[in-house]
């Protein structure tokens, strides 16, 4: 795999950012989704030049009820588990029809799939990893709520430890969810392509660069981005972008890339906020203990110690408030 | 779409092919742009020979090595979506697997094209012919060929391009064979020397609606009971319209090439007592038959249905409303139907409103390879006969040549 050249930030600056809107407003996603802010900036780096592949879930049913559409650029969707297998089809169609003449070879055409958790670590996982490992020029990028929003809050792959869904629930016997959340960008990073990195929308700037990054290297990247949901969490719909930074801030999302083998955290945090401030913003963990808090705080602590030495210093700091 | 039909200067050579590799000669000639498929027995050695025109240089393709049939068909599909000529191939399990995607390639109106080496279904688990598989694919609303022989699977690829991709059709077309029975046997086929005269006869158009970021679309979309209906109708329509466009492209082909088929194969139907209906490599047995038969006075012909969706009911009529008796001998069982021949059912059902039709008997035969000779053909029509006389034909699917089960 070729040297990444040195990286320089696309983005420094809000104002930088495109002005030209792709994602039309009018669409039918919840108020406060944080969904609609990711979107919108992805289609802003990635301009007019561009296709995506969607797969079924809150984004896509919520932007194209015909004969209506939010999408001012090509979009797909076939299904729920295959917008990878449609993504490597369009891709292989583009390279074809590029080198028959066909289209213009000189132009640069962006695929793009969008696909929720469900889709990503779950039903689309094979397809996903096949389009991985075949390399193909295609960007996934993963906008991660942490269960099935669009079917009504069911647990999926990604759903953390102890929280609250609709088949998780918290009774006497359950604590809401029993299983830790799948490791998903760890897992596609080990099929060694070019690019991959975790994104917040709290933190624009650098998730706009890592989708700009993931359009430029050649072969497929992945950019996994935390995707607060208001109705599915529990929070007041206006602290969307309050509770994704506390995300952060708290050490339960870190900002990380790995670009061409090269890891770093893109997002450092001097000092750690306690992980209670992030989980009692939300309904989903209403029901947990102070214990159970402090057992949460036990594996965000050991997980940043296991980043700080990955990176070879301290880019996550100790737990202040 | 009006064609001045000239007979094609075609040099044509002679090689021995099996049905899979006509298939990929064919996909060869008409320069398809992208393959995505799966390996599946008896499927494989289309792709394998599809793998080694573009390994060679002699197919300008993209082959998309997927990881299952399910992302084979999503992958077909969204190549065709982006402006792409797409193919792809498969059988049984691999169909099976497909069968959420069949829906979505006719819904978005996607003319890709698929070849099926038909094959028995699990569980228990057989690689051996019957067309279980793709009589699942009936109501997906595909438009489907099913060929006889090895120079006709190569002739119907080309042919359901030029259907598939038809302004007034757009739909998928699936090509099937035998397994086994065609896929893996030999027969001499006549391809081109040079693929120009097919080019012209099923021509690319790079101008339908696609993905193309100078004129977006949203293709996929939700439909609201306020609208899914009118997208459903309109494929009724498009069914409709294939019908004819299917009978147009095979008379153009044999205008221009020399070699038609029709919708429907008849053999010695005219003066027939008794019509045996079937569809594939089972017809030539069955030709044999009558042709022995023949010789021993009984008035018996053939009937084959070639074009299976759109259901050509009105050809099939015609050849069969003379006919004292009609047997029709199915492939693949509806479990649960009293009369279980899918095709059975739609001959029956093409004759209900008529006052004068034939008795019409069905049976169940060739099931996971069972062995269908001319002798056993002998044995159905002579049983057949038997029935006419009793003047008695029963209501119910007659499960021919399994073990335990006898019809005296």
């Amino acid at each position: 795999m070729s040297k990444p050249v040195a990286k320089k930030k696309a983005f420094r600056l809000l104002t930088q950012i495109p002005r030209e809107e792709l994602f039309a407003p009018g669409h039918g996603l919840c108020a406060g989704c944080t969904a609609g802010t990711i979107v919108r900036h992805l289609l802003k780096v990635a301009g007019k030049n561009t296709i995506l592949v969607n797969a079924t879930g809150c984004v896509e049913v919520s932007t194209s009820p015909y004969p209506y559409t939010s999408w001012k650029i090509p979009w797909l969707h076939l299904a729920f588990e295959n917008a990878s297998a449609a993504a490597s089809g369009v891709e292989a169609a583009i390279k074809v029809l590029q080198r028959k003449g066909v289209i213009d070879p000189n132009k640069k055409i962006n695929i793009i799939v969008l696909g929720g958790d469900g889709g990503t670590y779950d039903i689309g996982f094979q397809s996903l990893s096949g389009m991985l490992e075949r390399g193909h020029n295609v960007m996934y990028v993963l906008y991660d709520n942490e269960a099935y929003m669009n079917t009504g809050i069911q647990r999926s792959g990604s759903t953390p430890q102890y929280a609250w869904t609709t088949t998780t629930p918290a009774g006497k016997v359950w604590r809401g969810e029993r299983r830790p959340k799948k490791p998903i960008a760890d897992i596609i990073a080990a099929h060694r392509i070019p690019y991959v990195a975790t994104a917040n929308p709290a933190y624009p700037l650098d998730m706009l660069n890592k989708f700009k990054r993931g359009l430029e290297v050649e072969g497929p990247s992945f950019v996994h981005v935390i995707q607060p949901c208001p109705t599915g969490w529990r929070f007041d719909p206006r602290y969307g972008i309050k509770v994704a930074r506390l995300a952060t801030e708290t050490g339960m999302w870190i900002n990380w890339e790995l670009d061409h083998g090269e890891f770093d955290v893109t997002v450092p945090v001097a000092r750690r906020k306690h992980v209670r401030h992030y989980l009692r913003m939300q309904g989903r963990f209403r029901h947990l203990t102070d214990e159970e808090i402090e057992e949460i705080q036990k594996w965000v602590d050991q997980e940043v110690e296991r980043i700080n030495k990955l990176v070879g210093r301290q880019v996550i700091g100790p737990v202040e408030e | 779409m009006a064609v001045t039909i000239q007979r094609a200067k075609v040099e044509w050579k002679r090689l021995p092919l099996s049905s899979n590799y006509a298939v990929a000669y064919a996909v060869k000639d008409l320069d398809v742009d992208v393959i995505a498929a799966y390996p599946i027995t008896p499927q494989t050695t289309v792709v394998e020979k599809i793998s080694e025109f573009i390994a060679n240089g002699e197919l300008n393709a993209e082959m998309i090595h997927v990881e299952s049939e399910h992302s084979a068909l999503s992958a077909t599909i969204a190549a065709s979506a982006a402006g792409a000529r797409a193919f792809t191939a498969t059988a049984s399990q691999g169909l099976e697997l497909m069968h959420e995607i069949l829906h979505i390639a006719s819904g978005l109106r996607l003319p890709v094209v698929m070849s099926v080496a038909t094959r028995a279904l699990s569980a228990p688990i057989s690689i051996w012919n019957d067309y279980s598989d793709l009589m699942n694919t009936r109501d997906t609303s595909w438009i489907t060929i099913i060929a006889s022989t090895a120079q006709e699977v190569y002739d119907s690829v080309v042919q359901a391009f030029r259907i598939a991709e038809d302004p007034e059709v757009m739909l998928p077309v699936i090509v099937a064979y035998d397994g086994y029975i065609m896929s893996h046997t030999y027969e001499p086929v006549l391809v081109p020397e040079n693929n120009e005269p097919i080019l012209k006869y099923a021509p690319k158009n790079y101008n339908r609606i696609k993905l193309d970021p100078e004129r977006p679309v949203t293709m996929g979309t939700l439909a609201s009971p306020e609208w899914y209906y009118e997208f459903k109708y309109q494929q009724v329509a498009a069914m409709e319209k294939a019908l004819e466009k299917a009978r147009e492209a095979d008379k153009v082909f044999a205008e221009y090439f020399g070699r038609g088929y029709g919708l429907v194969e008849e053999y010695m139907t005219s003066d027939a007592d008794i019509i045996l209906v079937a569809y594939g490599g089972l017809f030539g047995t069955i030709k044999e038959a009558i042709d022995m038969m023949r010789q021993n006075g009984v008035k018996v012909g053939g009937l084959r249905i070639r074009l299976w969706r759109p259901f050509p009911a009105e050809d099939v009529k015609n050849a069969l409303k003379n006919a004292k008796l009609v047997v029709v001998i199915d492939k693949a069982i509806s479990y649960g139907a009293r009369i279980a021949g899918p095709v059975a059912l739609e001959v029956m059902s093409a004759f209900y409103h008529d006052a004068d039709k034939p008795s019409i008997l069905s049976i169940i035969a060739g099931i996971g390879q069972r062995r269908i000779t001319e002798e056993t053909i002998k044995e159905i029509v002579d049983y057949s006969r038997k029935l006419l006389e009793r003047g008695r034909i029963p209501n119910e699917s007659l499960y021919w040549g399994v073990r335990g089960v006898r019809y005296e």
